[in-house]
């Protein structure tokens, strides 16, 4: 027997003939609750992930005028920002329920497979870090544990200065803040950074920018939730 | 979660019983610097008790019972880097890890203060509500370990628990009330401390100012006894019928656990459940029955509507005939309406609508005066408040509103009664929103559906049960 990893409910599989012979992988959500993700389908911004008419969101327009360097080539996420993702979002990172990030890991292994196979192996996996004390108070890092479904090199050599929560920041603040990472080897290769939420991008290219300066010569972000 | 703290004076260290006796914590629950905290575990002040223990190849939470598989995950820990268990149960709470171990008090228990005239309500109790009231100061004084007070929708059950408090503060007893819901600990809050004006005391809830539970006097919600372990004297479980109490065997493991040794635990319900019943009857749990209103007039007995095309209704979003001719020619048009339904989806459906509806009718003057809520609507609070000050005149709900809050005047409808969310307590509870106010004592209960279920009958027979009960032939 299966329960819905969310609601706890048990998860009756369909039997097809196909899966008569072929058992399905075991499901980590019963149908309701993957009824629930607002998965990002259709039209959307080619380099920020938002859902979006136009090749390049108004938001990226702008930003790329005022640019004064490269950052992150793009973004690709995977799921809109809606309640329920929200609710699960907060239960694993912030009341650490841990086991939660498996709901993640196909949807996660199969948008890279579709979206990054043009980087062939030679690029580099690095999660965006925690601070030695929000590690510490949560347990674990939930960009690691994304990066961790992902079939490729992960390198852990960037790290972060305890700062006040992003959470608590207004769009402003976060926009100018200061860069909260440090590198702790130099890198040749193209980096492919995994976080749970893109929002300002401001992180992502906080440490975009800290690994092109040492050396990557591309830097693509590839997250769950477009915020 | 705290500010940590350094250790009080000297003089003051008898105030270290008051902070930490009675609870099980985890160390970030404990607002104290390492340094001190070191200093009470070596004094033996503070024990350590294993969080997550193993039993016959059987794991439990010692926080909160849990002892589900499923319910348990394990976790690569950052903090003593092994993998091991957590408990998924309790984690709303703060997580339980299983290389950290739960801290309880060991030092003398805290002298609470025996008060001499503790009640400071000036209210009288109905003949009915005082013999309830007498019956639980009875139980309270011989310490007998249960009783069930069996109070029906509408009785005054929270004055009927002045007197039994009085008492128990009078003894220098500690007292707890839990609840279900945070919106009725809110609610009682201010009300309770009205009644005991010089006690302490103090509201828990997720997401509460106070969470240092140091008063001696406690409103909390039901989860929150998962923090106390051997601290109440006086442990008052109110609508122990409601979800999640009946359902979730985590919350009784945790009140016997919070109950102190010579205690009494008092159960409110207007709806008993079945093991409660069954154990009346056996004459395993004293009782005490408040079979009338405290305004003296009888329960509205629900009217059942059959309407064939229900279902294909609501699927189609449509308002039903019957229901529609029922709100248009109610008895008394000046009351406001609530209306149930079983589902979110639906209460979000049907509200465009029945306001184009009720507009075009007149039964509403706009259409925001028609409003839908429900467990997860963030404006939940405000949304019933507006409806409890008559500022809107329909509202369509889940059960969420079926136990708990007082409308004044309303006549009550049930779409698609026979949906399997409404249970027999569910159905009584949600009836029993009609008629609370003395100036109008009665108000339409209507259950619309397409198939009579067994909830229903037996719903409308217990109701009809309480009215002979309350000398209403
Ligand atoms: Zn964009
Ligand atoms: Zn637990
Ligand atoms: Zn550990």
């Amino acid at each position: 027997m299966m329960e819905c990893l969310w609601c706890a409910k048990t998860i009756i599989l369909d039997i097809t003939w196909m899966n008569l012979f072929m058992p399905e992988k075991p499901k980590p959500l019963c149908r309701e609750c993957v009824e629930q993700l607002d998965q990002l389908d259709g039209e959307r911004c080619k380099l920020c992930s938002r859902r979006s008419e136009i090749e390049f969101c108004l938001d990226c327009i702008q930003w790329n005028k005022h640019a004064t360097k490269k950052t992150i080539e793009l973004n690709y996420s995977i799921f809109a920002y809606n309640p329920f993702i929200q609710a699960i979002i907060t239960k694993w990172k912030y009341r650490g329920d841990y086991v939660l990030g498996n709901i993640f890991q196909s949807y996660f292994q199969q948008t890279f497979k579709d979206t990054f196979a043009f980087l062939k192996k030679d690029a580099i996996i690095i999660p965006i870090p925690l601070s030695e004390e929000r590690l510490l108070e949560r347990g674990f890092n939930q960009a690691k544990r994304l990066a961790e479904f992902l079939p490729m090199e992960t390198k852990e050599i960037l790290t972060r200065i305890h700062g006040e929560k992003q959470s608590k920041k207004t769009r402003a603040e976060r926009l100018d803040s200061k860069n909260p990472f440090f590198m702790k080897e130099k890198l040749q290769k193209p980096v492919v950074l995994v976080d749970d939420i893109y929002t300002t991008g401001t992180t992502l290219r906080h440490a975009a920018s800290l690994l092109r300066d040492n050396g990557c010569p591309k830097v693509y972000a590839f997250t769950l939730i477009r915020g | 979660m705290f500010d940590n703290q350094p250790l009080p004076e000297k003089s003051q260290l008898d105030k270290l019983p008051f902070l930490f006796s009675g609870k099980l914590l985890l160390r970030k629950e404990i607002a104290l610097q390492d340094e001190d905290f070191q200093k009470l575990l070596k004094a033996k002040l503070l024990i350590q008790l294993k969080s997550i223990t193993k039993r016959n190849f059987v794991y439990q939470c010692m926080r909160c019972g849990n002892q589900r598989p499923s319910l348990f995950a394990t976790i690569p820990c950052h903090r003593c880097k092994n993998r091991h268990l957590y408990c998924r149960k309790c984690i709303e709470m703060g997580r339980v890890l299983e290389c950290e171990p739960l801290y309880e008090w060991n030092g003398p228990r805290p002298d609470w203060t025996r008060h001499l005239a503790p009640s400071s309500w000036d209210g009288e109790l109905t003949v009915d509500q005082q013999k309830a009231a007498d019956r639980m100061v009875l139980a309270i004084n011989n310490q007998e370990k249960e009783l069930l007070c069996w109070a029906v929708c509408g009785s005054g059950k929270t004055e009927m628990l002045f007197p039994g408090i009085t008492e128990a503060l009078k003894h220098g007893k500690r007292i707890c009330i839990a609840t279900p819901r945070a919106d009725v600990v809110r609610e009682l809050r201010p009300r309770i401390q009205q009644a005991f004006a010089n006690v302490t005391v103090q509201a828990l809830y997720g997401g509460s100012d106070e969470k240092e539970a140091t008063a001696q006097l406690i409103i909390a919600t039901t989860h929150q006894l998962l923090r106390f372990k051997n601290a109440f004297d006086l442990l008052i479980i109110d609508e122990i019928d409601a979800f999640p109490f009946h359902a979730d065997p985590s919350l009784p493991f945790a009140a016997n656990r919070a109950r102190a040794a010579q205690s009494t635990m008092l159960y409110l319900t207007a709806t008993p459940r079945k093991e409660h019943r069954v154990r009346i009857n056996q004459k395993k749990l004293p009782h005490t029955f408040v079979p009338v209103r405290f305004h003296g007039h009888p329960l509205p007995i629900p009217v059942m509507n059959m309407v064939f095309s229900l279902k294909r209704d609501l699927k189609n979003i449509q308002a039903p005939v019957p229901f529609l001719s029922w709100v248009k020619k109610r008895q008394n048009s000046t009351r406001q309406l609530l209306i149930f339904v079983p589902t979110i989806r639906l209460a979000e459906q049907l509200q465009e609508t029945l306001a184009t509806i009720f507009l075009k009718e007149q039964i509403i003057i706009a259409k925001d005066k028609l409003l839908f809520v429900h467990a997860e609507d963030a404006d939940r609070e405000e949304k019933v408040n507006q409806f409890r000050q008559k500022e809107l005149t329909v509202l369509i709900t889940t059960t969420i509103l079926e136990r708990g809050v007082t409308f004044s005047s309303v006549d009550v409808a049930i779409l698609d009664a026979g949906h399997e969310v409404f249970d027999e307590a569910a159905l009584v509870q949600i009836a029993g929103r009609a008629g609370r106010s003395a100036d109008d004592p009665t108000g339409e209960v209507i259950f619309f559906h397409d198939g009579k279920t067994e909830a229903m009958i037996q719903a409308i027979q217990s109701i009809k049960m309480m009215n002979i009960r309350g000398g209403f032939a």
